[in-house]
């Protein structure tokens, strides 16, 4: 039923024109027109702060029309939405500028409408990007280990337990060696050090069941995040509360970037954060350029999509796999520092919450690219932090909603609905000679 | 070890097992026999009693001088296991410091009670996998069929006997229309379930927060996320009288477990369940509609796992808050992967993590360990068992020989 139903889709998309997307576009823009552009009161004004006090360049708050503002946002979103079915009537493609400037355009709208009459508070945009970007730090690592295992066929739902191993031991050896040698900053650096330690333990324990015993990787991912949940609990009820200084509040310092960090807006929000987001940048760049410019990345890719072949040529197969589930437990375990060190709080029980299955959905969202990845995990981020932002100016979206926005989102994207989400071929099926 | 792969696999082309690897491994899990699921019982406890003996304090202090005095080392492990093992034997099945049998038992039909929802929702989960599905989604299942129970239960004003039945019958509804979700998008669209389902877990708990901001799910006059708790017609009457939790959802989860054993060994519809679970492709050419299974398949164990709810919020807790599924749907995941997804087994396995659950309060209490030790023994009892090879290596079992042909 399947392969039935998406053969014929692929052959339609060349010959007939798909207005799918442009209909969806559509769709968003006139709910946008109606519930941002035609609800706030006609006098009303939003207020958008562009700069904290604290920043080198300071920009005026600015004040604007609250509908016609949502209005013209709104408009113009509907034009892009006309312009997509015009390209897609002639088969022209459109560049992935489209449906960036085209989210852009109604998140002004939704901001405006959300700000709309509130004259003493004021929409804090550096406030707002800086949530997204800090809100996507574990969802960013979380895709990024499970693109690097999922590309070589190894389902990584492991996730959420490697960002929680991550997290524990990051605290553990922050405050060992930050009790043991006085500095806070050396136990900081060594915690983000020993957290993907953490993450390549699961990592390896997870490669041992799939790829030696060839136990569906699903139940051993879901399996040893309960473990991680155990273990993680268990030491926190007896080892860290008779040894309260394995568990404090250290956190990595900021560090400005000169030159960078000023740039209004921008500056602030990109380049004067912790040394965990600088190394998001780093892995982001150096994972996408090895997984599609490198011959590491052209074995990886050929071991995830079609083992045999890869077998054939000499590939050692499931050598790969373990390697790449160990390296993207690593990975994981990384983003999990976020939680200790880079915020800078103690551990806490089962304090990932859930994001390794939001980065789950954001490397599917990202199509298995880190890139991809990336903009998915930013756009999560982005959800998280509107609904923090919400909550302080008071929004009549329920926060619950916002919250939501991911899961919906991958549903959507896994059933195909929003482009199409194509796993890695061999993905989940152990390689038995 | 390699030897472990059964016959039947070992002559198949590698593009087929695309298709059905998933369904085969769960079907190497069904198959590990009843020694091996002891062993890895055993495993576990060993291990989790590893994790208990290192974060002694006494033992550490004992073994800081270990080589003076070695004996005191031995009997600091001896303690400190004797009394969590103790503390969970207390709080599990009979509590030897209660003055009288009818109170001393209490912990027996605890335990009980606690593996009611694993039952429900462990029955679900097992009709799945048999069917080659993995369904992660009884955490929202309950979710879904607690909300709408609940608000059945507190909201409606029905006669005896008829509020129960309605209130039960709208568990089902809810949690069917949970599973509904999944089954149809893998049968349209080819959407893994284990991605849907994990996603519909979160959006389930969100949309039950989201109710319980509204005043229409709030007890009256209060802000808290709290609701009305359930009229006493729509509650399960107890089972044993009032000083026991026990409840006749247990009866119910005990009769549900003989229907779906019907429903899989005598039915019809049971067995295109299992024919599309060992092999979609044979069972589509037999004239079997696979997405059509796959739909219904989701759609029941989703009712199953909706009347877990039911026997939190008709029974133990008839109160809806946003924790009432607490983690019984991923404990019911490993219930039925111990149970080998067989009615009985995962009747049998219920109660065994219903006991080391109920046995958690006790081991807090008289032997100072963390809860978060039995999350350890059950996850540990999954892995050692869902890799045959390795408990058989760890224990130097003999390999099987597959000389009977899988009839799952």
């Amino acid at each position: 039923m399947t392969a039935v139903a998406t053969a014929p889709v692929s052959a339609a998309s060349v010959l007939k024109p798909n207005y799918r997307n442009a209909i969806i576009y559509g769709v968003i823009a006139l709910i946008s027109l109606v519930a941002f552009g035609l609800t706030p009161h006609a006098s009303a004004s939003t207020r958008f702060a562009f700069a904290r006090p604290t920043d080198f360049v300071q920009i005026p708050t600015v004040t604007v029309p609250s509908m016609a503002t949502a209005l013209t946002m709104s408009i113009l979103a509907l034009g892009l939405a006309g312009y997509a079915a015009w390209a897609a009537s002639g088969l022209r493609k459109v560049g992935a500028w489209l449906p960036i400037v085209f989210g852009v355009l109604v998140v002004i709208a939704m901001l405006t409408w959300a700000g709309a009459g509130k004259e003493n508070t004021s929409m804090q945009v550096t406030g707002l990007l800086t949530g997204a970007l800090v809100a996507s730090i574990p969802l960013v690592f979380g895709a990024l280990s499970g693109t690097v295992c999922e590309r070589s066929g190894v389902v990584n739902i492991a996730i959420e337990g490697q960002l929680l191993g991550g997290a524990f031991l990051a605290a553990v050896v922050a405050g060992g060696i930050a009790d043991a040698s006085g500095s806070r900053t050396l136990g900081a650096y060594m915690g983000l050090i020993a957290a993907p330690l953490a993450g390549a333990l699961i990592g390896a324990v997870l490669a041992l069941f799939a790829v030696r015993y060839w136990v569906d990787q699903i139940v051993v991912g879901v399996v040893l995040n309960v473990l991680v949940v155990g273990i993680t609990n268990f030491l926190f009820g007896t080892l860290m509360r008779d040894n309260p200084q394995l568990n404090q509040a250290i956190g990595l310092s900021a560090l400005p970037i000169p030159l960078l960090g000023d740039i209004p807006v921008l500056g602030p929000v990109l380049f004067r954060q912790n040394a965990l987001v600088y190394l998001m940048y780093i892995v982001v760049i150096v994972l996408h350029i090895m997984l599609f410019k490198s011959r590491w990345g052209l074995r990886v890719r050929a071991v995830g999509e079609h083992p045999k072949a890869a077998d054939t040529v000499g590939i050692k197969v499931n050598r790969t796999r373990v390697r790449n589930t160990i390296l993207g437990g690593a990975i994981a375990g990384l983003g999990g520092a976020f939680f200790t060190v880079a915020a800078g709080l103690a551990f806490g029980k089962e304090m990932s919450a859930g994001k390794g299955f939001i980065a789950l959905a954001a490397m599917i969202l990202g199509r298995w690219s880190p890139k991809g990845a990336l903009a998915a995990a930013v756009l999560f981020g982005f959800a998280d932090s509107l609904r923090e932002q919400f909550g302080i100016i008071g929004s009549s979206i329920p926060s619950e909603f916002l919250t939501m926005f991911p899961y919906i989102a991958t549903i959507f994207a896994v059933a195909g609905l929003v482009g199409h989400a194509r796993p890695p071929a061999a993905e989940g099926t152990p390689y038995k000679k | 070890m390699s030897g472990a792969t059964p016959a039947t696999e070992a002559t198949e082309p590698q593009g087929k097992q695309e298709e059905r690897g998933a369904s085969s491994v769960l079907r190497e899990i069904l198959e590990s026999s009843s020694l091996v699921v002891f062993a890895a019982i055993l495993a576990s406890l060993v291990l989790g009693g590893i994790l208990i003996v290192v974060s002694s304090d006494d033992v550490a202090t004992a073994a800081g001088y270990f080589f003076a005095r070695p004996g005191d080392t031995f009997v600091a492990i001896g303690h400190s296991l004797g009394s969590a093992y103790a503390a969970m034997f207390n709080g599990a099945i009979y509590n030897t410091a209660a003055d009288s049998f009818a109170n001393g038992i209490k912990p027996l039909t605890q335990t009980l009670t606690m593996a009611t929802p694993l039952i429900f929702a462990g029955l679900g989960l097992g009709l799945g996998f048999r069917a080659g599905l993995f369904n992660i989604g009884a955490q929202g299942q309950i979710v879904i069929g607690a909300t709408l129970g609940a608000y059945v239960g507190f909201a409606w004003h029905l006669p005896v006997g008829l509020h129960l039945l309605v209130a039960v019958v709208g568990t089902m509804i809810g949690g069917a229309l949970w599973g509904l979700i999944p089954g149809v998008l893998k049968a349209t669209t080819g959407a893994h379930e284990v991605i849907v389902t994990i996603m519909l877990n979160y959006i389930s708990v969100n949309l039950l927060a989201f109710l319980l901001s509204k005043d229409a799910f709030q007890q009256p006059g209060s802000d808290n996320p709290l609701a009305p708790p359930v009229d006493g017609s729509a509650r399960y009457p107890s089972l044993l009288g009032s000083s026991y939790s026990l409840h006749w959802g247990f009866v119910l989860a005990l009769l549900a477990a003989v229907g779906v054993w019907w429903l899989m060994e005598r039915s019809t519809l049971g067995f295109t369940f299992r024919a599309v679970g060992s092999n979609p492709r044979a069972a589509k050419t037999a004239g079997m509609s696979v997405p059509l299974t796959y739909i219904l398949v989701l759609t029941i164990a989703g009712a199953l796992a909706g009347l877990a709810g039911s026997s939190q919020v008709l029974g133990t807790q008839p109160s809806l808050t946003t924790n009432v599924a607490a983690s019984f749907g991923f404990d019911a995941i490993t219930v039925a992967l111990l149970g080998r997804s067989r009615p009985l087994g995962i009747v049998i396995a219920a109660i065994l993590f219903g006991g080391l659950n109920a046995s958690g309060p006790s081991l807090q209490v008289q032997a100072q360990l963390p809860i978060d030790v039995v999350l350890v023994v059950q996850s540990l009892i999954v892995l050692f068992i869902a890799a045959p090879p390795l408990v058989r290596f760890l224990f130097r079992l003999p390999e099987p020989r597959r000389v009977k042909e899988v009839t799952a």
